[in-house]
C-alpha cells in the first residue's frame, strides 16, 4: 500500500532530492517549501505522513505542526531537525509529532520511520472508523 | 602584585605596628621612670636634710648646755669662792654628775695665770697669757675652741667664760672631751660607705671619720661660706662622687657633714632603671615578633586571596570563552547541517540510481559506488562533529538523581576494562567508603568519566596505571574525584587549551576535540568544577569537584 508523503523544507535542493528518492521507491510524494505552502496543500490533498523541517522562515516547523495536528489529527508528522537537541525533538513529539530525525538524514532510517508512522495512522483510522 | 610590593607592604605593616606600639611603650616607661626618679631623689635628699638638721640640733643643744652650765656657774659663784680648789672640786663633781664630758675645770685670772684647777692633769701653774684663745676669751667674754690636743695630748676642746667682777676679770675654763662628738655624730645610721664628721671653716676635722682621714687633719673639701639651715649636694671629693648633707652649727663655726654613697642610696632607683630597660627590651622584642607575625600572616593571606582571585578569573574567562564559543559553534553547526543534509541526500540519490540495472554494467560502476560510499561516510563524520558541537552548546536541564559516585565510577570503569587490559593498563581505585550520595545527572557524569578515562588510556598508550580516587571534602561540602594516569603528561601550553573546542592531540579522524569541551560544560552545568594538573613525562590528573547537595 502506498504512502502519500508531503516533504516540507525551505531548501529547494533538499526537497528536490527527497522527491526524487521517494519517487524512485514508487512512493507518491509532494513537496512544499514553507509551512504556509504545506497547510495550503493539506487543504486540497490528503497526506499520510508529513516530513517537516523544524527551522523554516515564516511559519516554523513547530507552529505548522500545531496547525496540522489541530486540523488533521490523523496525519502523522515526522520532524526533521538540524538541531541535535533532544529538546526540540521532544517538544515536537509532545505536540503530537510521530518522531524526529536528525539532519543530515539517513534515508533508510527515515524510510523506516515513515512506514511505522503510516502503520500508526492506519491503526488510528481503523479505531476511529465507524463500524 | 609583585614580590617586591609584598615585601614593601610587609615592611610598612611592621614599621607602623612598631611605631604605634613602641612609641607609647617607650614614652610611658620613660615618663614613669623620670617621675619616680625625681620623687625618689627628692625623698633621699629630704631624708639626708632631716638627718643633718637633727644631728646639728643635737650637737648645738649639747654645746648650748655646756656653755649654759659654765656661764651659770661663773656668774653665780665668785672668783674668791672658785679660787678655792676644794670648792672648785665640789662644783666640778657636781657638774660631772650631769655630764661626763667635762674633763676638768680651771679658774684663770686676768693675767693668764691659773688660779685653781680641778682635773686629771697637773695644770696648776700654767700661764695662758700668751695663748690666742686667752686673749679672745678676755675680749669676747665667751670662747669655744676648736678641737686640739693641747698639753694633754688628747683631743678635746675648751669652753671659756669671762666674768667681770668689779675691776677685775677672770675666766672659768672647762675642757670637754671631744669624743662625745664622735659618738654624737657617728650614731647616724649610714650605709657601707656613709660617714659623718664635724670640721672647722678651715676644713680641719673635729671628729674622727670612719675612713681614711684622722682627727685634726685638714681635709680636701670644698669651702662653704656660712649658710643657715641645711644643704644637700652631690659632688666629688678625691675623685669620688658622694652625696653630702651639710649644716653649720649655731654655737661654733663648725660644719657638720654627712656623707653618703649615692650608689647605695639610689640602688632601688638603679634597679628600677634596669628593670625598666629589661621590660622595654622584652616588650620591644615581643612587639617586633608580633609585628612580624601579623605582617607575615597578612601578606600570606593577601597572596592567597590574590591567587584565589587569579584562579577565579581564569575559570571565569574559561567559562565565558566556553559560552561564546558554544553560541558560535551552535550557529555554525546548524548552518552546516543543512548543506550536509543535501549532500547526504544527493549521495543517497546517486546510490539509488547506481542500483539500476543498466548502470551496473558501466565500466566505472565500481568507482562511482566507492565515491558515493566515501561521500556518505565523510558526511556522517561531519554530522558526528556537528551533532557533538550542538550537544556542547545546547541548553539542557540536567536530571537530578541521587548518585553514589563510587558505583557510577565502577560501572564506567567496567566499560573500559577490556581495552585497558588489552593494553596492559591497570585501573586502580581508591574510594572513600564514606562518600555521601550526590544529586546529579548520572548519564552525563558517566559521559564525563568515560571521556576522561578514555583519554587517560590514550595518554598511557601501553603499560601503565590509572588511579581513580574519591574523597569527601566536608569543608567545601563536595565530592572530589581524581583520575590520574601515568601517561606522557602534557606541556603547559597544551594544558591551557585542553578544554577548548576542537583542540585535540589525536590524529585526524581519531578525535573531534570536543570530548573535554563537552565534559567541561557538563560539569559546570552540574555546578561542579574540573581542574587539570599535568607534569610532562609524569602523567596527568583530572580533578572533578561536585557539590554534595
Amino acid at each position: 500500500m502506498s504512502v502519500r508523503i508531503l516533504v516540507v523544507d525551505d531548501e529547494p535542493d533538499f526537497i528536490e532530492t527527497m522527491v526524487k528518492r521517494f519517487t524512485f521507491r514508487k512512493m507518491p510524494v509532494t513537496a512544499a517549501s514553507s509551512g504556509i505552502a504545506a497547510l495550503k496543500l493539506l487543504e486540497t490533498d490528503s497526506f499520510d505522513v508529513v516530513i517537516m523541517d523544524v527551522r523554516m522562515p515564516g511559519k516554523d516547523g513547530i507552529e505548522t505542526l500545531k496547525e496540522i495536528k489541530k486540523r488533521y489529527p490523523l496525519t502523522e508528522v515526522i520532524m526533521l531537525t538540524g538541531h541535535a537537541s533532544v529538546e526540540s525533538g521532544m517538544r515536537g513529539m509532545s505536540l503530537g509529532a510521530y518522531d524526529y530525525v536528525l539532519k543530515p538524514v539517513d534515508f533508510d532510517e527515515l524510510l523506516e520511520k515513515v512506514h511505522k508512522a503510516h502503520e500508526r495512522k492506519l491503526l488510528n483510522e481503523g479505531r476511529k472508523a465507524p463500524r | 602584585m609583585q614580590q617586591d610590593d609584598y615585601q614593601r607592604l610587609r615592611l610598612k605593616i611592621i614599621a607602623t605596628t612598631l611605631a604605634f606600639s613602641f612609641v607609647p611603650l617607650l614614652a610611658l616607661g620613660v615618663t614613669i621612670y623620670l617621675k619616680t626618679e625625681s620623687v625618689y631623689v627628692s625623698k633621699v635628699y629630704g631624708n639626708l636634710r632631716t638627718l643633718v638638721e637633727n644631728k646639728k640640733n643635737t650637737i648645738d643643744l649639747f654645746l648650748n648646755e655646756r656653755i649654759s652650765q659654765l656661764t651659770t656657774l661663773a656668774f653665780t659663784e665668785s672668783f674668791d669662792q672658785l679660787s678655792d680648789e676644794k670648792y672648785l672640786e665640789k662644783v666640778f663633781s657636781f657638774l660631772q654628775i650631769h655630764s661626763k664630758s667635762f674633763i676638768d675645770l680651771q679658774v684663770i685670772d686676768q693675767d693668764g695665770k691659773t688660779v685653781s684647777y680641778c682635773g686629771p692633769y697637773r695644770l696648776q701653774n700654767v700661764n695662758y697669757s700668751q695663748e690666742p684663745w686667752f686673749n679672745m676669751a678676755m675680749a669676747r667674754g665667751l670662747y669655744v675652741s676648736d678641737v686640739f690636743l693641747g698639753f694633754r695630748k688628747y683631743p678635746h676642746f675648751i669652753i671659756a667664760v669671762t666674768r667681770r667682777e668689779g675691776d677685775r676679770s677672770w675666766i672659768l675654763r672647762a675642757a670637754i672631751d671631744s669624743d662625745i662628738f664622735d659618738s654624737l655624730v657617728r650614731s647616724v645610721h649610714l650605709g657601707k660607705s656613709g660617714d659623718a664628721f664635724l670640721m672647722t671653716s678651715e676644713n680641719v676635722l673635729q671628729t674622727k671619720p670612719r675612713f681614711d682621714d684622722t682627727i685634726l687633719e685638714k681635709i680636701e673639701f670644698p669651702r662653704f661660706a656660712k649658710f643657715s639651715g641645711s644643704r644637700v649636694e652631690e659632688f666629688a671629693v678625691k675623685g669620688k662622687t658622694s652625696l653630702y648633707a651639710m649644716a653649720w652649727l649655731d654655737y661654733k663655726d663648725w660644719l657638720l657633714v654627712i656623707k653618703d654613697d649615692p650608689r647605695e642610696e639610689f640602688m632601688p632607683l638603679y634597679q628600677a632603671r634596669w628593670l625598666l630597660i629589661f621590660i622595654l627590651l622584652g616588650g620591644t622584642l615581643l612587639i617586633i615578633g608580633g609585628a612580624v607575625f601579623i605582617s607575615n600572616s597578612m601578606v600570606r593571606q593577601l597572596v592567597r586571596s590574590e591567587r584565589e582571585k587569579a584562579s577565579l578569573d581564569a575559570s571565569l574567562t574559561q567559562s565565558s570563552k566556553m559560552a561564546a564559543l558554544g553560541k558560535l559553534a551552535a550557529g555554525v553547526a546548524h548552518e552546516v547541517n543543512n548543506p550536509l543534509a543535501i549532500i547526504m541526500e544527493k549521495a543517497g540519490w546517486m546510490r539509488d540510481l547506481l542500483s539500476e540495472e543498466d548502470i551496473k554494467g558501466s565500466p566505472n560502476f565500481k568507482e562511482y559506488e566507492d565515491a558515493v560510499q566515501k561521500i556518505e561516510f565523510h558526511v556522517r563524520r561531519a554530522k558526528d562533529v556537528t551533532h557533538r558541537l550542538l550537544g556542547f552548546a545546547r541548553r539542557m536541564d540536567p536530571l537530578r538523581d541521587d548518585i553514589n559516585v563510587n558505583i557510577l565510577l565502577d560501572q564506567t570503569k567496567s566499560f573500559l576494562e577490556n581495552e585497558a587490559s588489552f593494553r596492559n593498563i591497570e585501573i586502580m581505585t581508591d574510594y572513600d567508603r564514606g562518600l555521601p550520595c550526590i544529586t546529579s545527572d548520572a548519564s552525563q557524569l558517566q559521559q564525563v568519566f568515560l571521556n576522561i578515562l578514555d583519554n587517560a588510556i590514550d595518554a598511557i598508550d601501553k603499560d601503565g596505571v590509572i588511579t581513580v580516587t574519591t574523597r569527601h571534602d566536608k569543608e567545601a561540602g563536595a565530592v572530589v574525584i581524581a583520575i590520574a594516569d601515568t601517561g606522557k603528561g602534557m606541556p603547559k601550553e597544551v594544558a591551557e587549551k585542553i578544554f577548548d573546542p576542537f583542540f585535540t592531540t589525536k590524529k585526524v579522524g581519531e578525535g573531534t576535540g570536543l570530548g573535554l569541551t563537552i565534559s567541561y560544560s557538563i560539569i559546570e552545568k552540574l555546578g561542579g568544577k574540573i581542574v587539570l594538573h599535568s607534569v610532562e613525562g609524569k602523567g596527568t590528573t583530572f580533578t572533578i569537584t561536585l557539590p554534595v547537595s
